[in-house]
């Protein structure tokens, strides 16, 4: 960990995550209004001392609403990656385990969900479904852990033919110690990696389907339908889009460049190795 | 038959290999070709022969990590291919192996004690400070401290770290061990260091030992016997100063030949 803060992106995607996940968490405390509380009399105000990301349509306080939507794209992103990362991991340690015909049924489930667009997927499925946060995670979750799972049959597959591993074999382990004590811990360095990128694809996804009216529902904010509110008045109310498009532009930023940065500081083919 | 802790005959282990323009045809490589070797109590047996020869493969197979197509491995009087999961995880306790590589040999992962633990924790030997007990006294027995147990593998020479897998494969107490080229990964000042070990310990705890090698010099210290391995096949087995002295066969003269230093076997 400390060998990634050495290195500049990890550190900066590490900064703009923890100002976000600050936010996220403090909202209750830092924000100056109720978030779904109505105003008639203060309706599409600009950025000012009072407002300072201005008001929308129904005069509720941007601000506010920025601050608690951001725990709806954070708790968003953080289920639907644990879930997708917890299928991958387990599917992918069977695949690299035991191989043989379990491996290939896996590894044609990954090949068929890895060739429909999961966007329209995951579409497709919230649109039979009530658009609830809850019903968003599960299935954001459900439609993108094919990445860990081959990334963990790949590690599986390369380790089994290790030497440590053989050794524990010889002195009579089963398979669950192999998998367990041998295996795992030695393969969880790019599945770290890949569920950190795994978060801001999710927090986009997310925006995306709140923003077409299929995610987080109002009056419940998130950065997605705030988004959407802002394209009616996008003529003359910038604010109202501005400031949720930065969030989600930075959020994701954030997440990237900490997952490029793990990616480069714990790769041992680029200038991992050597440190001792 | 009492005097052999272990007798292997007919041993044959074929790899597949697709070929042809579209992977439809196949060509088979006999990595052992009916090979059959046997280890006395308490001796060492050297199997010899350049890479490729099939000696790790023999290794694997006679510790039944690899699964064999055809043969027998007689340990104490019993058939371990023929033997179920359970029985053969409790016969691995006293069947061990040390490996070649010490940088791949350890789990980066776990700390050296726990390394050198596990056979125990695995056969359920004593309690946790009766496994620690020995586990100390193991490490110390190969030159290491007590103190090292907390460490983890990455903070050990290849030398030391030889040790911790030495440790690993004899705090189970077994009868045989299998050495896979255990120096060869090693400098030739550590390689001396950890050859005197092994006969030390060999000495001290009954061991016999199958030790594989293709450095004849290496060989010519530790074995009593020594089996010469060229193509999956063992073309000459016998005494280690016979063979020395008078090899029969002409693979095995054009091997001692290649010993660098060694020109009196010229012909």
């Amino acid at each position: 960990m400390s060998r990634a803060m050495r290195n500049p992106l990890a550190f900066w995607g590490l900064v703009i995550i923890a100002i976000v996940l600050a936010l996220a968490l403090l909202a209750p405390v830092l924000a100056p209004y109720d978030p779904d509380a109505i105003d008639v009399k203060s309706i599409l105000l600009p950025p000012s001392t009072a407002h300072w990301m201005g008001t929308d349509g129904l005069g509720r306080d941007v601000f506010s609403r920025m601050l608690f939507g951001s725990r709806i794209s954070l708790l968003v992103g953080f289920v639907a990656v644990g879930i997708a990362t917890l299928i991958g991991v387990i599917l992918g340690a069977i695949s690299g385990y035991y191989r043989g015909w379990v491996d290939v049924l896996i590894m044609r489930l990954v090949d068929v969900m890895l060739s429909i667009p999961t966007f329209f997927l995951i579409l497709a499925v919230i649109a039979f479904l009530t658009p609830s946060i809850w019903n968003i995670m599960i299935v954001i979750g459900l439609t993108s852990w094919m990445g860990v799972t081959r990334l963990v049959r790949a590690e599986f597959l390369s380790l089994r033919e290790r030497e440590f591993v053989l050794a524990s074999a010889t002195l009579g382990a089963r398979d669950h110690r192999l998998i367990f004590r041998h295996l795992l811990p030695n393969s969880l360095t790019p599945v770290i990696v890949s569920s950190v990128l795994g978060v801001a694809s999710a927090v986009l996804i997310e925006s995306g389907l709140s923003f077409l009216g299929l995610g987080v529902q109002p009056p419940q904010a998130s950065w997605g339908n705030i988004l959407t509110e802002g394209k009616e008045y996008i003529q003359f109310a910038w604010w109202l889009s501005f400031f949720p498009g930065m969030a989600i532009l930075l959020t994701v930023l954030g997440y990237n460049l900490l997952g490029e940065g793990l990616r480069d500081a714990l790769d041992p083919r680029t200038n991992g190795k050597g440190k001792k | 038959m009492s005097d052999f802790i272990l007798t292997a005959k007919g041993l044959t282990k074929i790899y597949k290999q697709r070929s042809g323009k579209f992977g439809f045809g196949s060509t088979t490589i006999k990595a052992l070709d009916d090979v059959a070797v046997s280890v006395r109590q308490g001796r060492t047996l050297a199997v010899v022969g350049e890479s490729g020869s099939g000696k790790s493969t023999l290794a694997r197979c006679l510790l039944q990590l690899q699964p064999l197509d055809a043969g027998e491995v007689h340990f104490e009087g019993r058939n371990l291919a023929g033997l179920n999961g359970s029985e053969l995880r409790a016969a691995r306790r006293h069947l061990q192996m040390v490996f070649q590589d010490p940088f791949a040999s350890l789990n980066p992962r776990m700390k050296v004690g726990d390394i050198v633990g596990e056979g125990l924790l695995i056969h359920k030997l004593g309690n946790a400070s009766e496994r620690r007990e020995r586990v100390v006294r193991m490490l110390q027995r190969v030159g290491l401290l007590a103190t090292d147990m907390e460490k983890y593998p990455h903070e050990f020479s290849g030398g030391q770290r030889q040790r911790i897998g030495i440790a690993r494969a004899l705090v189970l107490e077994p009868k045989l061990v299998v050495c896979d080229e255990p120096v060869s990964a090693l400098d030739v000042s550590i390689q001396a260091q950890i050859l005197l070990l092994l006969k030390e310990l060999q000495q001290e705890m009954g061991l016999s030992y199958l030790f594989i090698s293709h450095d004849l010099r290496v060989v010519r210290h530790m074995a009593d016997e020594i089996a010469v391995m060229h193509r999956g096949r063992v073309v000459e087995q016998g005494d280690v100063a016979r063979i020395y002295a008078e090899p029969q066969q002409e693979y095995t003269r054009k091997l001692l030949n290649s010993i660098p230093g060694q020109h009196r076997l010229a012909h």
